[in-house]
């Protein structure tokens, strides 16, 4: 089964030098509880296909499909409670720094109109599900990196959705952390069976657990692999770029760069 | 020391009137201020509400209110004045235009406020599907309640300040009182004592306003 289809979809942005491609003519079928990576350098336009997704970023051409639903073809009211059976969660965490962990886990509830006393009892169960039932009354500031991104888990998990966007989720924390962050991910996929899309810059995420990865270059599609695949060999050079994914640093020459791959 | 026996009924009268005009002017302008420094936010180029002409016609409307001088446009304000309270003189009349001082100068620090929010946690609040409304209410002012709570404090001293001038249409205060009273009749004792008051006075306003602007915030 397809649990997300884009059909040539294509986002331009217009910039003081011109009009930037940010996502050109992608056509991609994401396998249900399955787990996708995109991945791709800094600009490829990762964040912007995973917004294409749920519609923040409105497709210029091409049609999304979400569970059998053309998204593209909803009213802004449709695809407004369209979005609560789709999940996000972000590189800097985006919490109310304002609301305690059980409140923001309780947002998304309340915005979907769940009765007061039901929206503590399934965001407790949220906290639970992440480990941090204990944290409920503290506010993101007190908390480790870590632990934000597990309330941001839990809070995209409260109005029980079918697919969870994920957008640099363990870029950054540090690489122990990150280890945590995967593996509830995993086991959220696993155990609810949410469809996980998943961007990142670093092959080792895709590696620890993508079914399939996707590789984005200046906003096309050019591969598509299964990361577990060891006789899989990346055919364009961005795929094995990114494999390598050591640092190497460049001689400074006149315009004194360097380089990191698979960084940013 | 006599004549400060005899000017405190005066002051005290004086105390009651600059407050009078505070209680008017700064609720008000933080309920319409608000608004309007929401809806410029909104509709500002990039931002959650395609309107550009509105914001053009509200932003000019703002920076064209914001560019008088107080004490001009009071002036200008009379028949306005005169149409809405019945009457150009005294302390009421004098509120009419600190209140539409007020509500453009409020405006501008709330937008601030809201342009201070992380753009991140405006877009979490559309990836759960809220409208702009929710987004208004459940993202916005929740995350912007201590910059917010912050305005009114600069809006309560800016305008406990500028109630001086509205002696000039028969305002009273502190302010006025203390130029006729004190200056133009040569009481020193007089003058320094109510401009003492009148420092107290925003200091407090300032311990106040900080204090619940750090209960408010949960940021650190």
């Amino acid at each position: 089964m397809v649990g997300i289809e884009l059909r040539g979809v294509t986002k331009t942005f217009d910039t003081p030098t011109g009009p930037l491609h940010a996502v050109n003519d992608v056509w991609l079928c994401v396998e249900e509880g399955s787990i996708h990576g995109i991945i791709g350098l800094s600009g490829a336009g990762k964040s912007t296909l995973l917004r294409l997704i749920n519609l923040i970023e409105r497709p210029d051409s091409g049609e999304v499909v979400v569970d059998g639903r053309e998204l593209t073809g909803l009213s802004e009211e449709e695809v407004r409670h369209a979005r609560r059976g789709i999940g996000m969660i972000f590189q800097h965490f985006n919490l109310l720094a304002n609301r305690t962990a059980l409140d923001n886990v309780a947002l998304p509830l309340a915005i979907a109109g769940v009765a007061k006393r039901e929206q503590r009892q399934i965001a407790i169960d949220r906290l639970e599900t992440v480990g941090l039932p204990h944290k409920r009354d503290a506010y993101p500031a007190k908390l480790s990196g870590g632990e934000k991104q597990r309330v941001a888990i839990a809070r995209a998990l409260a109005t029980q959705p079918r697919i969870l966007l994920c957008d640099e989720p363990t870029s950054s924390v540090d690489p122990q952390t990150k280890g945590t962050i995967l593996g509830y991910l995993r086991e959220i996929n696993r155990r609810f069976g949410i469809t996980i899309v998943l961007v990142t810059h670093e092959m080792s995420v895709v590696r620890a657990v993508c079914d399939v990865v996707t590789v984005l270059d200046r906003g096309r599609s050019v591969e598509q692999f299964a990361p577990n695949d060891h006789l899989h060999r990346p055919r364009s050079a961005i795929a094995s770029f990114l494999a390598r994914s050591e640092i190497v640093l460049e001689p400074l020459g006149d315009d004194a760069s360097v380089a990191v791959a698979g960084g940013e | 020391m006599s004549s400060l026996l005899r000017a405190a009924p005066e002051i005290l009268q004086a105390f009651g009137e600059t407050f009078y005009m505070l209680l008017v002017t700064v609720p008000l302008a933080v309920l319409f201020g608000t608004a309007l420094g929401t809806v410029l936010f909104l509709a500002r180029p990039g931002s959650l509400l395609r309107a550009p002409r509105l914001y053009l016609a509200l932003n000019a409307t703002v920076n064209l209110l914001r560019s008088f001088p107080f004490l001009i446009l009071m002036i200008a304000l009379i028949p306005v004045t005169r149409l809405l309270v019945g009457t150009a003189l005294g302390t009421t009349a004098a509120t009419v235009p600190m209140v539409i001082n007020a509500i453009p100068y409020f405006a501008r620090l709330a937008e601030q406020a809201l342009l201070d929010v992380d753009r991140g946690v405006i877009e979490a609040g559309q990836a759960m599907g809220m409208s702009r409304k929710q987004l208004v209410w459940h993202i916005l002012y929740v995350e912007a309640r201590s910059g917010l709570a912050n305005c009114v404090t600069i809006v309560t001293v800016s305008f406990f300040g500028y109630s001086t001038v509205a002696g000039l249409v028969g305002g009273g205060g502190l302010g006025d009182f203390a130029i006729r009273w004190g200056y133009y009749r040569y009481e020193t004792l007089v003058l320094f004592v109510t401009v003492g008051i009148m420092v107290a006075c925003v200091q407090a306003f300032q311990f106040t306003g900080n204090t619940v602007v750090r209960r408010l915030d949960k940021r650190i």
